[in-house]
């Protein structure tokens, strides 16, 4: 009981009191305008190098913006521990860790599913995005089930929030670099083996490759495998994430570093 | 010879003090490396080859933009965090002597962008580097930092009297690229956003930088970038001066 009260309530906390671009003068130009002007960058860009159409594009920076929550919001939510001088009371307490660290994730796994649906529906109204209206239930699914390997993803990166003092060293990358390996802007088939193996790991590629199939009218059950795929690869961020958080944890008790800033 | 000094002590301290924050750092070298790199594949899967060394030179100007934003963004942020903001408005030398040079410096620091992603398109690509005008290629450069600066001028006067206003940083990246065709040209853009792009001063600088790389006149282009960039120096000036005085009447200069 005591850890679904962490989870959900202190969840609900963390979010409200860490995510610092909850009020609308922040959350209107950082998580909705800027995400929407990147689909738009990206399917003009498409356009001019003559590789895809701009359904390509949309879908897949529709789905990664996503990370601007999971990969960013998590990071402040744990980052964000440190600059306000709480992480060491919060790690002092008793509480279940995996309760506490995913009870952060969940509001954000929520946030980037909003920030998805903003960058689909520019797509739909601003460009040559035109999925029929079946696809919306599956891409939905599609998007949600991505958003929250994502946010895995962000688990991992926000638990160097714990041992380094500037976590966003660390997110700026992570966001760029999902752009590159995750098959959002250039085919996977158009990279180095070695960047393909890297982004099959990834978050939200395979989620970006079964959202494609759906936007181009394939029913779920025909992509089922590769939001499987999706479901598995974000559950070992997740697990990863907690492996890495309880090892920084207890480097920082070790290293009495849980107080810099 | 005081308002000289005064400039360049401010911009060399700013430069000094960018280059160690680790998240600059990111925005002038690791950011634009990933987008040559992206760009690299993009026009190679589109089969135009000619086309990689526009890649690799417009990835940079992309992260000069980035960076000019970025620490256009956070100069006034810093100062009010450090708790000089107030000190440097109370000081004799008007503000905007203070804030151009440190809007300057983060638009110098996109010279570390351009220099990293043609670098990386040589040593990683084999892209050759061969510009067409070497002189206005680097005449070209120069003026459009200069331009970027200003325009970090215009854009980093606002956060005196908003405190929000930093959200704008996080949102202004795409935009600027998609208005001054920095990698996708104009043409392909609605016609109306055309005259949105012209009043940008990049727009005409990276004109100017591009014709000195691969070919063409850049000195038309150099001077429209320089008329622009005089513009914002004056509408800069205007606009720290009306905003400093609200943000004394509204006492919200110490507010973080």
């Amino acid at each position: 009981m005591s850890s679904l009260r962490v989870f959900f309530i202190g969840g609900l906390l963390s979010y409200r009191a860490l995510f610092s671009w909850q009020s609308p003068a922040y959350y209107i130009p950082t998580m909705l305008l800027g995400p929407a002007f990147q689909v738009l960058f990206f399917a003009y860009l498409g356009r001019f190098s003559h590789v895809e159409d701009d359904a390509f594009f949309v879908v897949g920076n529709a789905i990664q913006v996503s990370a601007m929550a999971g990969v960013f919001g998590v990071s402040m939510a744990i980052g964000g521990e440190r600059w306000t001088q709480t992480l060491a009371p919060l790690l002092a307490t008793p509480a279940n860790r995996l309760a506490l660290f995913l009870g952060r994730a969940l509001p954000l796994i929520v946030n980037g599913f909003i920030v998805s649906a903003f960058g689909f529906l520019v797509g739909r109204l601003l460009l040559n995005y035109h999925p029929p209206l079946s696809s919306v239930p599956p891409m939905a699914l599609i998007v949600l089930v991505s958003t929250a390997s994502c946010t895995g993803f962000g688990l991992v990166v926000g638990a160097f929030g714990l041992r380094f003092r500037d976590v966003f060293i660390f997110a700026n990358p992570a966001y760029f670099l999902m752009l590159l390996f995750c098959g959002v802007n250039v085919p996977l088939s158009a990279l180095p083996h070695w960047m393909q193996i890297v982004g099959s790991c990834m978050p939200l590629t395979h989620g970006i490759a079964a959202g494609r199939h759906v936007a181009a009218g394939a029913s779920l059950a025909s992509v089922s495998t590769l939001v499987w795929k999706e479901a598995l690869i974000g559950a070992c961020w997740f697990l990863s994430a907690y492996v890495l958080l309880r090892f920084f944890e207890a480097e920082g008790r070790r290293r009495a570093s849980l107080e810099f800033v | 010879m005081r308002v000289v000094r005064l400039v360049v002590v401010t911009w060399w301290l700013q430069l000094k003090q960018s280059m160690k924050a680790g998240i600059f750092v990111f925005t002038a070298l690791i950011e634009p490396l990933i987008f040559a790199t992206l760009a690299y594949y993009l026009f190679k899967a589109g089969r135009e080859p000619g086309t990689l060394l526009y890649a690799a030179l417009s990835a940079g100007l992309m992260g000069i933009w980035s960076v000019t934003l970025f620490g256009a963004g956070g100069a006034i942020n810093y100062q009010r965090w450090q708790g000089v903001l107030e000190p440097l408005i109370a000081a004799p030398p008007p503000y905007v002597l203070i804030l151009f040079p440190q809007t300057l410096a983060a638009s110098t620091v996109g010279v570390y962008s351009l220099t990293s992603t043609l670098l990386w398109g040589w040593i990683v690509f084999g892209i050759p580097l061969h510009f067409a005008h070497p002189l206005a290629f680097v005449i070209s450069v120069a003026v459009t930092i200069v331009a970027l600066g200003l325009l970090g001028l215009v854009i980093g006067s606002s956060f005196i009297l908003y405190r929000e206003a930093n959200a704008l940083s996080n949102m202004l990246e795409f935009p600027v690229w998609i208005l001054t065709g920095v990698i996708v040209p104009l043409s392909l853009l609605p016609g109306w956003v055309h005259y949105l792009s012209w009043g940008l001063a990049p727009t005409w600088g990276y004109r100017a930088i591009r014709a000195g790389a691969l070919g063409g006149n850049a000195w038309p282009a150099l001077g429209y970038a320089l008329l622009l960039a005089a513009a914002y120096f004056v509408i800069g000036h205007g606009v720290v001066h009306v905003f400093e005085r609200r943000a004394r009447e509204k006492a919200t200069l110490s507010l973080v």
